[in-house]
């Protein structure tokens, strides 16, 4: 199975396996000003995204709370870590960034440094049926951070 | 076959089946999932090629030699899953385009002109959604009432509870031969045994137990029976609805349309005979000619040396992943066939697919449509390894090693 080992490791990276495995920011967030749902109905994949976002409009705090696959659940908990500190603007645009990013077969553009372990990601660019894992966390900041009432699905 | 005694073996079979001869991954290819679609052999393939290349026209419509032969090959494949499932006559027989179907022509056309408010759907806790969603909805439409039997830990339907469940009002019973998540195979013939001393038609979702079992439909005494092509090595969008001839007869046409009247007129139709009144429109001819083909190469192993071999398989296949650390089994009833569900530590089921696909292992992962049953076991969806006879030992080989693999990965 020599040949399949490093393909493997490359969408099941270090980073995705430790992410997956202890998920930062997990749980509820108390005080959320934004929250959404993100469902994959075919996966049974369920997250719920909260943001407190401060009177300036930057995104104090961040957390999560669900069950799905490892990408899944590693994807929401890079997220959480990647926008707090962000001006709500920023981290919509950085939602965009990402769903371009692992949607699309353009080159790897360059990632600011408060993104660079997004880059942990890439490696599900090759897996076509799992991509919606690694982008429902994004869509579902999108939904929070845009006060959508419908829970966020990458079906 | 040749005269002389040849012991034929799965590697035999297998090499009947074009698909399985290739790559995945840099991998042989080990498909374990044909409980959601199995493979075709080279015969059902050239079957319909053959037809598609030599004889197409359309079915019962034209004088034309190709149209005349179109229909010989139709009519003649249900014959052939007559002959199959040991019906009385091939008016029983009526070709849909799956058990999806079948199930919602029985839904619509004998149970929602008959339901009264009040009246009770029962089926069981381990349905595919195809027999639970069809019934939701004419009792939705008819204000019937869909009552549940309960499943034990083993995923065994309960047979006492079933029973017990049985009254005056259940005007049908819906259950699957083998369930498609748990490998289940239910008690079918005592069911249908204490419905007909209570007059409660039964409808058979066969859809997992044709495939894998010498099925008579006479034997067991079902009023409906219904099952897929695909399941059973023949071509998607094809399928059957066997029902006790009386029954049918008795029931309104499902969808209107060419080929199932005798007369139209803006006045009055006239419906055609059985088994066409249920056959609206143009049929899936080339479909249904390759499902004739499948027939006849499951007529030449034999479905008792088929059920027998993976029977021994199956025994083996529970065994070995028995052993596999961190395995914890889902379905361990006592009667069980082709099928097995589980979970590997913490691991996603979905991870582990993926994984299991990167080293050429097939398996189907998630909830096999069958939610209620993953809520049962408390579970958001399992890994389903399930066999044909086209498996082999080896294929159990490979879906160990592929899980130790796996368990590595995620160490």
């Amino acid at each position: 199975m020599s040949d399949a080992a490093p393909d493997m490791q490359d969408l099941y990276r270090e980073l995705v396996i430790d992410h997956s495995r202890n998920p930062r920011h997990f749980g509820r967030l108390e005080d959320a000003t934004h929250t959404a749902d993100g469902i994959n109905p075919l996966c049974g994949d369920k997250l719920r995204l909260y943001f407190r976002v401060d009177a300036s409009g930057t995104i104090e705090s961040s957390s999560f709370e669900g069950s799905g696959c490892a990408i899944s659940i590693a994807s929401a908990s890079l997220l959480t870590e990647a926008v707090t500190g962000l001006e709500v603007d920023d981290a919509k645009s950085c939602s965009a960034t990402i769903s371009t990013r692992l949607t699309t077969a353009a080159p790897y553009a360059n990632l600011d440094a408060h993104l660079e372990n997004l880059k942990a990601l890439d490696g599900v660019r090759a897996y076509p049926s799992r991509v919606k894992c690694a982008t429902l966390a994004w869509h579902a900041l999108q939904a929070a951070l845009t006060n959508d009432t419908q829970p966020a699905t990458t079906e | 076959m040749g005269a002389t005694a040849k012991t034929v073996t799965a590697t035999d079979w297998r090499a009947d089946f074009p698909a399985l001869d290739q790559s995945v991954h840099g991998q042989p290819l080990v498909y374990l999932d044909s409980a959601a679609s199995a493979q075709q052999p080279a015969a059902v393939i050239d079957a319909v090629a053959s037809y598609q290349r030599e004889d197409h026209a359309n079915v019962h419509r034209g004088v034309h030699t190709l149209s005349h032969r179109a229909t010989e090959a139709y009519e003649g494949a249900r014959d052939k899953v007559r002959d199959f499932i040991n019906a009385k006559s091939r008016s029983e027989i009526v070709l849909t385009s799956g058990t999806t179907e079948s199930i919602n022509l029985v839904a619509q056309s004998f149970c929602r002109p008959r339901l009264q408010p009040g009246d009770k759907i029962l089926i069981t806790h381990l349905e595919h959604h195809a027999n639970i969603v069809p019934w939701q909805l004419v009792c939705e439409q008819t204000g019937a009432e869909l009552v549940v039997a309960p499943i034990n830990e083993r995923g065994e339907v309960e047979l006492d509870s079933l029973l017990g469940l049985i009254d005056d009002r259940v005007f049908l019973i819906g259950m699957a031969h083998i369930s498609n998540a748990l490998g289940t195979v239910c008690p079918v013939e005592k069911v249908i045994e204490h419905a007909r001393q209570r007059g409660i038609p039964v409808l058979i979702d066969g859809a997992q137990g044709v495939p894998h079992l010498d099925v008579d439909v006479q034997a067991l005494d079902c009023d409906f029976y219904a099952f897929s092509g695909h399941k059973m090595f023949g071509p998607t969008g094809t399928g059957v609805l066997y029902g006790r001839e009386a029954i049918l007869d008795a029931m309104p046409p499902w969808q209107g349309g060419g080929d199932m009247i005798l007369e139209v007129s803006f006045d009055k139709t006239i419906y055609n005979e059985l088994p066409y009144k249920f056959e609206a429109g143009t049929p899936n001819i080339s479909g249904v000619v390759g499902l004739g083909a499948a027939v006849d190469y499951l007529q030449s192993i034999g479905m008792q040396t088929i059920a027998r071999y993976e029977q021994k398989l199956h025994d083996h296949m529970v065994a070995r992943l028995s052993n596999v650390d961190g395995m914890r089994l889902i379905g361990q009833a006592r009667r069980k066939a082709s099928v097995q569900s589980f979970l590997l530590d913490d691991i996603h089921s979905h991870d582990l697919g993926t994984i299991l696909d990167h080293q050429g292992v097939a398996i189907r992962t998630g909830h096999h449509c069958a939610m209620p049953v993953m809520q049962y076991f408390g579970v958001s969806g399992t890994c389903r390894a399930s066999l044909a006879f086209y498996n082999t030992h080896d294929d159990i080989d490979r879906l160990v090693a592929a899980l130790d693999k796996a368990r590595e990965l995620f160490a």
